[in-house]
């Protein structure tokens, strides 16, 4: 594949002169590129005719350090994949690891799983919604969404000790049980946030202009998401009904009750609100978690170098931004032989190529944040 | 005292006007933001943070004034003062006591409406001189916006110079009437409108859309020249307010003196406040949008406001 960033042939319009397109570079450092990701945008007019996002930029070789680590030390790497829902890839990877070995995890960890993740689902949603409402001009809609991010983190941070890079889910369990009245928080929290997600709704996508804006841009059709391995909230908001929590059910999601909210027409505007009604799910979710769970150990007694039998594993659970999967290959030795990450972000970003041509520049920050890409996750 | 001592005695005045209104409209939008977003705002430089925009112009004055290589030296440096002056002079024809304005002129409507617009010339210069695709594009967006815009809004005005019978500032401040408020209120809601898109502010600040433009046809300033643009912006948010308030709210419900000018003050600190609330709370539109807007909306609106005032100055006169 070749990259078409220069582009000097020139036409000629009615009257003779030469016309060339605009070729315009956005990133690695711009402030809706949501990190350091790159598009090279050819306009014509305002009207983008070739859209190119380019990846590589925050490229850190963790497939590769992997390679290099005894199981347990990866969890931290696995951190830094998708920094702002750092807990999704610690539990695919252990999960991976825990097929690989075949070791059971403890009910109560399942349990707590369960609830941090969706609890990182909404802050991760938060952050989504934010900074897409940021790009189309909306700076309170941004400060609200990271006002409730922030109760999130701060759980976190009691829990764990981290605000980032938990560090949490560990082959075999958890690093912690909960710490007293974090569970009473929680569910304070989610009782709070439902009337806070309505009040979002109604700023930003009551709002005329946000209507405006984001309604029939980058309309992906089921098909197209389906064929380029779009999936989380970009894949339901085109109405493809497809989430691993329902469809290859993990862990113990089968235990709550609970809907996935899709799309009809596959735009920016649907997307976004999929997201938003995301929320209020994961609120249901662990509600039922808390009220069902009991006292327990948390975690299951492993070795402190890991060796598990010659073979392979793959694990994918649902994260904010799709079907997050980790492939583990075992030699038999401490360290993996092979650790790999299909990445949401990755493929869904692969999107805009052909969501942004036909639109103005200033629809593409709106597709892009549409799409959700953490830039972490993107590269690796 | 000689016209030219008076000249530069009351360019100095409207000068040190712009700078006051900027510093204080910065400290202001900062708060307002602030309480928007449930924030507090600038709080620890001065009482309540209002030396806050001092620090900040300290700190751009010190800064270093950045041309780039590739830029059009001339055009580039000289860009921010061809924004700014024109805007500043318009401050000049606004009456702030009654009878009496400044530079009292018998076309201060006219003046007005005209000069400011020269200002666009400086965003163009700005946007083409910098060499860089995100200050053309915000370059050309401006000055497709501001050239369109400038017709509903001088329309809107036009009405109220008809019921007045007259486009002198203090023409119209001597002959307007209460129930003007309700003949003019859709030619004031186009007016708001059309002002907010005029001097650059959001959601109609599509020139610096700082989303995708970075911040458009000023990316490549730096220090005080930057400062400058933004005075020139605020300067242009006080000079619509002020106008708006003479024009369509008669300089305080038509009283005189005292009551009369805090009214006045009032009710273009009132203005200046409902444009930062738009800004906050909503969206920026798309370049199509807002051309739809101006073209299709706004301008039918105030011909037709124009027409129905028409009918009615005949009827009434």
């Amino acid at each position: 594949m070749t990259l078409e960033i220069e582009s000097k042939e020139a036409t000629h319009d009615t009257d003779g002169l030469p016309v060339e397109e605009l070729v315009v570079n956005i990133g690695p450092s711009h402030p809706s590129t949501h990190g350091v990701g790159r598009v090279v945008v050819h306009l014509d007019g305002e009207v983008m005719t070739h859209v190119e996002p380019i990846v590589g930029y925050l490229h850190r070789g963790i497939e590769k350090m992997s390679e290099n680590r005894t199981y347990l030390q990866v969890v931290p790497l696995t951190d830094r994949l998708d920094y702002v829902g750092s807990m999704y890839a610690n539990w695919a990877y252990c999960r991976a690891v825990e097929r690989l070995a075949g070791i059971s995890v403890p009910e109560r960890a399942e349990y707590l799983r369960v609830i941090v993740c969706e609890l990182q689902r909404i802050a991760s949603h938060m952050m989504a919604l934010g900074s897409a409402a940021g790009d189309t001009g909306a700076a309170t809609m941004f400060i609200y969404t990271f006002d409730e991010r922030e109760r999130i983190i701060e759980a976190f941070e009691e829990l764990c000790g981290s605000r980032l890079t938990y560090n949490y889910v560990r082959p075999g369990g958890v690093s912690f049980d909960v710490p007293e009245g974090w569970l009473d928080n929680v569910l304070a929290f989610c009782a709070a946030h439902r009337d806070k997600l309505t009040e979002m709704d109604k700023l930003f996508f009551g709002n005329v202009i946000a209507k405006g804006r984001l309604k029939g841009i980058g309309v992906l059709s089921a098909e197209d998401a389906v064929a380029w391995g779009a999936s989380g909230p970009v894949a339901r908001g085109s109405g493809v009904n497809w989430d691993l929590r329902k469809h290859d059910t993990y862990s113990v999601y089968p235990r709550f009750d609970f809907d996935v909210p899709t799309g009809s027409n596959g735009d920016a505007y649907d997307r976004g609100r999929v997201r938003l009604f995301e929320c209020y799910e994961s609120c249901r979710i662990i509600e039922q978690a808390i009220s069902q769970m009991t006292e327990g150990p948390v975690k299951t007694p492993l070795p402190r170098l890991l060796r598990p039998a010659p073979g392979e594993a793959y694990s994918h659970i649902e994260s904010a931004r799709g079907s997050l999967g980790v492939y583990v290959v075992s030699d038999g030795t401490p360290r993996p032989y092979r650790m790999h990450v299909r990445s949401p972000a990755f493929c869904n970003l692969a999107l805009l190529k052909i969501l942004a041509p036909g639109h103005m520049l200033a629809d593409l920050v709106a597709v892009m944040g549409s799409l959700d890409p953490v830039f972490g996750e993107v590269d690796r | 005292m000689s016209s030219f001592a008076m000249g530069a005695f009351w360019g100095l005045a409207a000068g040190l006007l712009i700078a006051i209104a900027a510093l204080i409209g910065v400290w202001m939008e900062r708060k307002v933001a602030g309480r928007i977003h449930m924030r507090i705002g600038p709080l620890e430089a001065g009482p309540f943070g209002l030396l806050q925009t001092l620090a900040d112009t300290v700190k751009l004055v010190l800064k270093e004034d950045i041309t780039p290589a590739a830029a059009d030296v001339r055009p580039f440096r000289l860009a921010p003062f061809v924004v700014f002056v024109p805007i500043a002079s318009s401050l000049a024809v606004i009456p702030y006591a009654v009878g009496w304005a400044p530079f009292d002129i018998s076309a201060g409507v006219l003046f007005f409406m005209a000069v400011p617009s020269l200002s666009v010339i400086g965003i163009l210069a700005a946007g083409w001189a910098s060499r860089n695709t995100f200050a053309t594009i915000g370059g050309i967006r401006g000055a497709a916006q501001m050239v369109s815009y400038e017709l509903p809004r001088t329309l809107s005005v036009l009405a109220a110079c008809m019921l007045a019978g007259s486009i002198s500032m203090t023409g119209v401040l001597d002959a307007w009437r209460p129930w003007w408020l309700i003949v003019l209120a859709p030619a004031f809601i186009v007016y708001f409108i059309a002002s907010i898109a005029e001097v650059n502010r959001g959601p109609f600040d599509l020139p610096e859309a700082e989303a995708e433009l970075v911040a458009g046809y000023f990316a490549d300033y730096s220090g005080i020249r930057w400062a400058i643009f933004m005075m020139a912006e605020y300067g242009g948010v006080v000079a619509a307010s002020l106008f708006g308030a003479v024009v369509f709210f008669g300089r305080g419900l038509g009283l005189g003196g005292v009551p009369g000018a805090l009214l006045f003050v009032f009710f273009a600190f009132a203005l200046t406040t409902a444009m930062m609330w738009v800004k906050w709370t909503f969206p920026r539109v798309r370049p199509d949008q807002l051309m739809t807007l101006a073209w299709k909306v706004l301008t039918p609106i105030a011909l037709v406001e124009l027409l129905v005032v028409g009918v009615i100055a005949s009827w009434m006169l």
